[in-house]
């Protein structure tokens, strides 16, 4: 028999119960994690100052900027290594190798070349992202039936027009993949670049409450940037599920 | 006669394995010629090359101005809808206008905005054959067409394409495993045998040519005989 749908409710409630409870009888100390009815207070009043809001503005702008960046670069690179021998012999083995570094680990190089303003933060959020758009749509170019490119040829198609009709919009699906995969580490690269010197943005309402040992700030915003990834997830889903009806219901 | 197609000593080589040797191959104009061989017999390669799809050092003396092939799979753009998909590559001004005709003479009138996802296989077949069509071929190639069709879905295409040829008379090459496709379609039946036609017979019967016919069953028990099958495999390859 399979459990009703409200019983995957229940575990996560009993947690949540139990947090309460060690926090109540003092055995959790609010230095180490506020309970979960202290962070729904915070919670309110952050959003009633407006702190939260001015900060996670700021944080979805880097994200914004930085993505974008990544989205027109990872782009331009795959679809010249994709349609072009060439291209591929020179873009791709750095690329490549680029991509086994880990790039978190650029964010000093990122503060030494670009001091500690906006840029070593959108720098980061973009190059995070940059290899899954990359490398998914590359794949997706290359990965084309062939069948239905030989299908074009006896229809008369020109090279442009095959890339048109037939190879950027096979390659989408593989595209849409990259980009959910790159928001995703785009938030993640924001996370990081944030803890380091932000004097504004989430980053900087986590940095202060840490000075101030305020767990219940660091949680609400650790929910916000949570929040913040699952909805531009569901943003790209939504693009999905527009630019790819024609894909059998799976 | 005028004539579709005309193919001089065409030879192609894949590394050391010679498929196709000095073959010659003549088309008339609107002549409906089906192609049999034993598989590996070099059918697909000979089709490619007249698709344009594969292009050996070869004495063509004459190809068709417009070719169109309908594979064995519809090979339709899955992103694009029927219509869409008839009218791609279309250079005319009323390409959508003739690929809704097209689609209604194949069937399909009322599913023109069909994903080609939500077609059936005889369905996806169908607009497959009304873009071949809509090109207006001098020469349509249609390689195994409708083996991976049912059996009654088959016999239904059998008789849509005998309709849209007297219809429209491109001269068409169909290559098929299926000898009785062949002789209840083709005016004129060749063999691949070593890598260039071996054996052709003309079939001058009317059409619709019906299963029980004797002196088609001749024809047919004589053709699988060329193709080393014999008479009891024959008559289980219904």
């Amino acid at each position: 028999m399979t459990p009703p749908a409200w019983a995957r409710l229940a575990s996560p409630l009993l947690l949540l119960l139990g947090w309460q409870l060690l926090s109540s009888t003092g055995l959790l100390p609010e230095r180490i994690l506020a309970s979960p009815a202290r962070i729904a207070a915070t919670a309110w009043s952050l959003t009633r100052s407006g702190d939260l809001l001015a900060g996670l503005w700021v944080s979805f702008l880097r994200v914004a900027a930085g993505f974008s960046l990544a989205l027109v670069a990872g782009v331009v690179l795959a679809v010249l290594a994709g349609l072009f021998r060439w291209a591929e012999t020179v873009l791709d083995p750095p690329l490549q190798m680029l991509k086994a570094m880990p790039f978190l680990g650029l964010l000093p190089l990122f503060i030494l070349w670009f001091g500690i303003g906006e840029a070593p933060k959108v720098g980061l959020v973009a190059i995070g992202a940059l290899f899954p758009i990359y490398l998914t749509l590359h794949g997706g170019i290359r990965g084309v039936d062939a069948r239905l490119i030989e299908a074009g040829r006896t229809l008369g198609l020109s090279w442009l027009e095959q890339v048109r009709h037939v190879v950027l919009p096979g390659a989408l699906p593989s595209l849409l993949v990259g980009i959910r995969y790159g928001l995703s580490i785009a938030w993640l690269s924001l996370v990081v670049a944030e803890q380091i010197n932000a004097s504004s943005g989430l980053g900087a309402l986590i940095t202060q409450a840490r000075d101030f040992l305020q767990t219940d700030v660091i949680v609400v915003c650790l929910l916000v940037y949570a929040a913040m990834g699952l909805a531009t997830d569901a943003l790209v889903r939504a693009i999905e599920a527009r630019a790819l009806r024609w894909r059998p219901a799976a | 006669m005028t004539v579709a197609l005309d193919i001089r000593g065409l030879t192609r080589r894949f590394g050391e394995r010679t498929v196709l040797e000095e073959l010659d191959l003549t088309i008339g104009a609107g002549e409906f010629v089906a192609l049999l061989g034993r598989s590996g017999s070099g059918k697909s390669t000979l089709l490619r090359v007249l698709a344009g799809l594969d292009r050996p050092a070869a004495a063509i003396s004459h190809l068709p101005r417009q070719t169109a092939v309908v594979f064995q799979e519809p090979r339709l753009m899955p992103w694009k809808t029927a219509q869409q998909n008839v009218a791609l590559g279309l250079r005319r001004p009323d390409a959508t206008e003739a690929a809704r005709v097209a689609l209604a003479e194949v069937g399909l009138q009322g599913r023109e905005g069909a994903w080609p996802a939500t077609l059936s296989g005889g369905e996806a077949q169908r607009a497959a054959l009304a873009r071949a069509l809509v090109r207006q071929p001098e020469l349509l190639l249609l390689d195994e067409p409708f083996a991976a069709l049912d059996a009654l879905t088959r016999l239904r295409m059998h008789a849509l394409v005998a309709d849209l040829w007297r219809r429209h008379r491109p001269a068409i090459l169909l290559v098929t495993h299926d000898v009785w496709e062949a002789v209840s379609l083709a005016g004129r039946v060749l063999v691949l045998e070593e890598g260039r036609i071996g054996h052709q017979v003309t079939i001058e019967a009317s059409y619709p040519r019906r299963r029980g016919d004797p002196a088609l069953a001749d024809i047919e028990a004589a053709l699988l005989a060329r193709l080393g099958v014999g008479q009891k495999a024959a008559s289980a390859s219904g």
